[in-house]
């Protein structure tokens, strides 16, 4: 999971859509909203049940019949059914994609558990998308008040901006712990049990946890879901001292701005930071292996993005090399990085800075999982799965009954699609044929202004189109146009749309502008729920608002057959 | 048709408008009958309702090589910034309307060359075609090539060519070039001995923009590195240096009355430009170097006698001060130091010896590397060569920014004393003022005729003492009187 995609709090899960914080409030409080349905208000009976206590007895005596009567109790997360498992659905990992499955599970009635090993939340809310918002938060409004120009053109006049480091660090803080007690309440206001520890698949359907030795409790289950994640990747011949050299995982805790940080690798995660650290006052060169800045992105919002994210700040970058070697500051020497040519492995020079900041991507955390237990091999550390999430054995078959969903699968590392395979997986085990279109899942870098993207890019779509032997449009609508965002003097942006104009179908959107990353949501349900643009041309948008922009790029489209939808009976208002 | 430029970039403009790009606009004809490789890059049309369109900045540079689909020039049209992209491999010969100008739709903006040899055609072909180019803002010309001045050559001690201080020449533009006051060699650890420049990416980019060369500029950053406002201070230092220069050009126009200086509009105000708004900021920066002066007054006989000796074997007056001065700072090198951060001293390893010239318009500070270990005629010669380079607009960047002291003369404008503005990164420079027969007293009671000069030290205090300059003087007194050890 990429660190600097934010997840939405509230998952996936349709019932609980309503906020996790409202959740909280409500089992704090006294429910205020009865919107609940009747099982919610059953789990607010069953929590006088001291949910710590029953895990403690779990522990001493797991298979002990009082166990059933205990389970009995928390009816709301349901009974486990036939077939003798101590749960219908074990998941470890309590991130963000094992909490979107076990909200969906218990409302799907599946008596659940996860395994958290560290602490819940995972990375997403701990190190990754949550508090780099709060960071981001913080420095896009310092880069708005230093800019004297920006101002003046509102009319507003700005003396002296500065900022409180420890204030800044402490709001990303505080928002992780905020966030990661709203998910821990959510959970527990289900019923949701959440054991303490590692876990280790012993064979099918049965696995251990704790930490580890002989004071590990074994359990079953019916159908088990691998959600443990991913850590920073640091690449060899780095090594990482958590001052000097850093990954996110220190960035997020903002020990100190340097006055020039290299950040190596110019995806999500190194283009954050470089937001980041350039509002607080750093210098940032970007080290980046292929010969393009923001690999991944579409060419062209990339080339956009580069023109307002990189070179009016004070940022310089080297492509096309290979940090072979860095080593961090030590008796007042600076952090040396020792660059090479990423394809001819030539000495291309060293880089000395203050600090370097290794943003080349992350890798899964598979290790100790015991997947040898099962045959399983994972591949780079990825555990190898079909479009299913179901895991596949060395021998190519599918391992029954577990499933292996987010960063660990290497899909697609990003929050919300660990929580959508998840939920996906959930309606499986519950007997419901799903299969997830990634496709359909957007994502966003929160830079100021924001990138955002669903579908393909534009030569990605070019390649299939050429493969598959149809025709692709593309079509454009820039933020200048758009009465809001000169309001809001942000006139630099660009929304991008790929289709078919045979058809009028989607195949990608990306838009580089403000709040392009709320933007994107009208698109990515238009692709998941396969609306095609004649048709989605007709909804309408509230002016001014930014979402022109989309209504705007579906309307100036040129799809070659007409709106599909019958016309609606005329509703009197 | 096919060697129109167009950008690959649809409009976005509302969809009742919308209109892909086409070649409809009425490009004049003239442009299919271009000999040649040449082709004109016109203004494109963005939108069906944009008429005219303003040029937000040009990517690629005159002279720049470009390949097929480059973006070349941003565009910015009645609703949006776009890229427009090259259709040719060539090289971008001519830009013929700048950046923040505007040019109706179809009227050419640059001139696109397919060979390198074919750029002086294109430069040609923009000179006989530019008035009539249907462009309302015309092309601007290339600019007119700068007679040099004559004063410069004027090479007696009493006419030592220069006027105070470093300086840089006003021809040059902010974004071209804009030397930087003295700048000395010191080593730090993240230079390698100065073989690498180790400079933040912003100082790069500032420099990038006022065309300043970051090699042997030292850096107040960690490790010696080179920060932004180090570069800063050099571009500042080299525009207060022509402010400080403004009394020589005030006498630069008393001789020469025809000189060509701009006509200024009485009564007008007129903003400062980048470099002016440098000089404002670097002035008042100035008062925070505690500075102080010393004079004194050298007898010039034996030098006058053995400049008359070896002048027909090439060698310069400013050559035998340089070297005089470089010998005494041999002695002295705490005159050649200079304070950076206000907390260390930085110790040159090289004396490097700027001195001040007017050129037309302006003046510059050719420097004379290592004038202690390069001998009187090679280092005349070296001088010569920077001269005519300086009068040609050819300096390197190094060969006009990495002095570490300064001398500046008034004298053959019949200046007897004065007092230069300390350059910022330097630790001292030198007045010199012009020789003249002086009525003298001497120590065995007679009364004599003797050639004799004033000068005034200008330095750091935090770095230079009295006492360091008085030894200085001193030293530099002895050698000019008893000369001998310049030919050496």
């Amino acid at each position: 999971m990429q660190a600097s995609i934010s997840l939405s709090l509230s998952s996936s899960s349709p019932i609980t859509r309503s906020d996790c914080t409202a959740v909280a409030n409500a089992y704090l409080c006294t429910p205020r909203s009865l919107r609940f349905c009747g099982l919610r208000r059953e789990v607010f009976e069953s929590k006088s049940l001291n949910s710590f206590s029953v895990s403690t007895r779990l522990v001493s005596c797991p298979r002990d019949s009082s166990f059933k009567k205990v389970c009995a109790a928390l009816q709301s997360n349901g009974t486990p059914s036939k077939g003798g498992f101590d749960y219908d659905l074990v998941i470890i990992g309590a991130g963000v994609g094992g909490h979107g499955a076990a909200l969906h599970a218990v409302e799907k009635g599946l008596k659940t558990a996860i395994l958290e090993g560290d602490v819940v939340g995972g990375t997403c809310v701990n190190r990754g998308c949550v508090p780099s918002k709060a960071l981001l938060a913080a420095s896009g409004r310092m880069r708005e008040l230093q800019n004297e120009h920006h101002m003046k053109s509102f009319g507003l006049q700005v003396a002296a901006a500065g900022y409180d480091r420890q204030g800044v660090a402490d709001h990303a803080n505080n928002l992780a712990s905020k966030i990661r007690s709203n998910l821990t309440s959510s959970m527990k206001a289900l019923g949701v049990d959440i054991l303490t520890g590692t876990g280790t698949i012993l064979g099918p359907q049965k696995l251990k946890y704790g930490k580890g030795g002989s004071g590990d409790t074994v359990i079953t289950a019916k159908d088990i879901i691998i959600a443990t994640g991913s850590v920073p990747l640091v690449p060899k011949g780095i090594e990482v001292d958590g001052k000097s050299v850093i990954t996110s995982d220190h960035a997020l805790k903002l020990e100190f701005v340097p006055e020039w940080i290299a950040i190596v690798g110019s995806g999500y995660i190194g283009l954050e930071f470089s937001d980041v650290y350039t509002a607080l006052g750093s210098e940032v060169t970007f080290i980046e292996a292929l010969d393009q800045l923001m690999p991944g992105f579409d060419p062209e919002i990339g080339k956009l993005a580069q023109r307002v994210l990189i070179n009016p700040r004070k940022i310089d970058y080297h492509t096309g090399v290979f940090a072979s070697k860095i080593t961090p500051a030590k008796d007042g020497k600076p952090v040396i990085i020792e660059l090479i040519d990423a394809k001819t492995k030539e000495p291309k020079g060293t880089v000395e800075v203050d600090a370097a900041l290794i943003a080349t991507g992350r890798a899964p955390f598979t290790q100790g999982l015991g997947l040898e237990n099962i045959n399983v091999q994972t591949q780079r550390g990825f555990v190898p799965v079909d479009e299913r999430m179901r895991v596949i054995d060395a021998n190519g078959k599918l391992v029954p009954h577990l499933f292996c969903i987010g960063d660990a699968n290497g899909k697609m590392m990003l929050a919300h699609a660990a929580s959508a395979q998840g939920i996906s997986v959930v309606e499986q085990v519950s007997g419901k044929d799903h299969v997830l279109n990634h496709l359909s899942i957007p994502a966003a870098c929160f830079t100021h202004p924001e990138i955002s993207m669903v579908g393909l890019t534009e030569p990605q779509a070019r390649e299939k189109a050429e493969k598959e032997g149809f025709e692709v449009s593309i079509t454009k609508t820039s933020f200048k146009a758009n009465t809001k965002a000169l309001a809001e003097n942000e006139g630099e942006g660009l929304a991008k749309l790929i289709y078919r104009p045979d058809t009028g179908e989607i195949l990608g959107v990306h838009i580089f502008g403000l709040h392009a990353a709320d933007l994107i949501h009208e698109a990515s349900n238009a692709i998941a729920m396969g609306t095609h643009i004649q048709d989605i041309k007709y909804a309408v948008h509230a002016h001014p608002t930014l979402s022109e922009v989309l209504d705007e790029l579906f309307k100036s489209a040129k799809v070659k057959v007409n709106s599909s939808s019958p016309v609606v009976q005329p509703v009197a208002v | 048709m096919s060697h129109l430029l167009q950008t690959t970039f649809v409009p976005a403009t509302s969809p009742s408008l919308r209109r892909p790009l086409t070649r409809t606009t009425h490009y004049p004809t003239r442009a299919l009958h271009i000999q040649s490789k040449i082709r004109e890059i016109f203004m494109p049309a963005l939108s069906s309702t944009m008429t005219e369109g303003k040029i937000v900045s040009w990517i690629k540079s005159e002279g720049e090589k470009l390949s097929k689909g480059d973006s070349v020039v941003v565009v910015e049209s009645d609703k949006a910034d776009m890229d427009v992209e090259s259709f040719y491999d060539g090289y971008l010969a001519a830009i013929m309307v700048d950046e923040g100008l505007s040019a109706p739709v179809g009227a050419p903006i640059a001139l696109l060359a397919e060979s390198e040899e074919e750029i002086a055609a294109a430069l040609a072909q923009i000179s006989s075609s530019s008035s009539a180019a249907p462009a309302p803002d015309p092309a601007p010309a290339p600019a007119p090539a700068t007679a040099p001045d004559s004063s410069t050559s004027n090479d007696g001690p009493g006419a030592i060519t220069g006027v105070s201080s470093a300086s840089v020449s006003e021809n040059f533009s902010s974004r071209s070039s804009v030397a930087n006051g003295a700048m000395g060699s010191s080593v730090h650890p993240a230079s390698e001995g100065g073989k690498r420049v180790v400079a933040s990416p912003y100082a790069k980019k500032l420099a990038k923009e006022f065309g300043l060369d970051l090699r042997g500029l030292v850096g107040s950053g960690p490790n010696g590195r080179v920060v932004a406002k180090d570069v800063e201070a050099a571009v500042a230092a080299a525009a207060a240096a022509k402010v400080s220069a403004s009394g020589a050009a005030l006498a630069s126009e008393i001789t020469k009355p025809s000189g060509g200086g701009t006509a200024v509009d009485l009564g007008s105000v007129v903003p400062f430009t980048t470099m002016q708004n440098a000089v404002s900021r670097n002035m008042v920066e100035s008062l925070s170097v505690p500075t102080f002066r010393v004079g004194y007054t050298i007898t010039t006989d034996a030098l006058d006698a053995l400049y008359k000796k070896i002048k027909s074997k090439g060698v310069t007056m400013t050559a035998m001060l340089a070297k005089a001065t470089a010998l005494a700072l041999v002695k002295h090198p705490i005159v050649n130091s200079s304070c950076r951060d206000g907390k260390s001293f930085t110790h040159n390893s090289n004396i490097n010896i700027a001195v001040a010239v007017a050129i037309d318009g302006g003046l510059i500070t050719p420097v004379l590397q290592d004038a202690d270990k390069i001998d009187i005629y090679s280092l005349s010669r070296k001088w010569k060569e920077l001269v005519d380079k300086a009068r040609a607009k050819q300096l390197q960047p190094h060969e006009y920014n990495t002095g570490t002291f300064t001398l500046s003369n008034l004298g053959m404008f019949g200046v007897d004393r004065f007092d230069a503005i300390l350059p910022p990164g330097t630790g001292a420079i030198m007045a010199v003022g012009a020789s003249q027969p002086t009525l003298v007293g001497t120590k065995d009671g007679r009364i004599g005729l003797k050639n004799q000069m004033q000068v005034n030290v200008t330095a750091d205090h935090r770095v230079i003492y009295g006492a360091d300059l008085a030894a200085f003087l001193q030293t530099l007194a002895k050698i000019i009187e008893d000369p001998k050890d310049l030919t050496l």
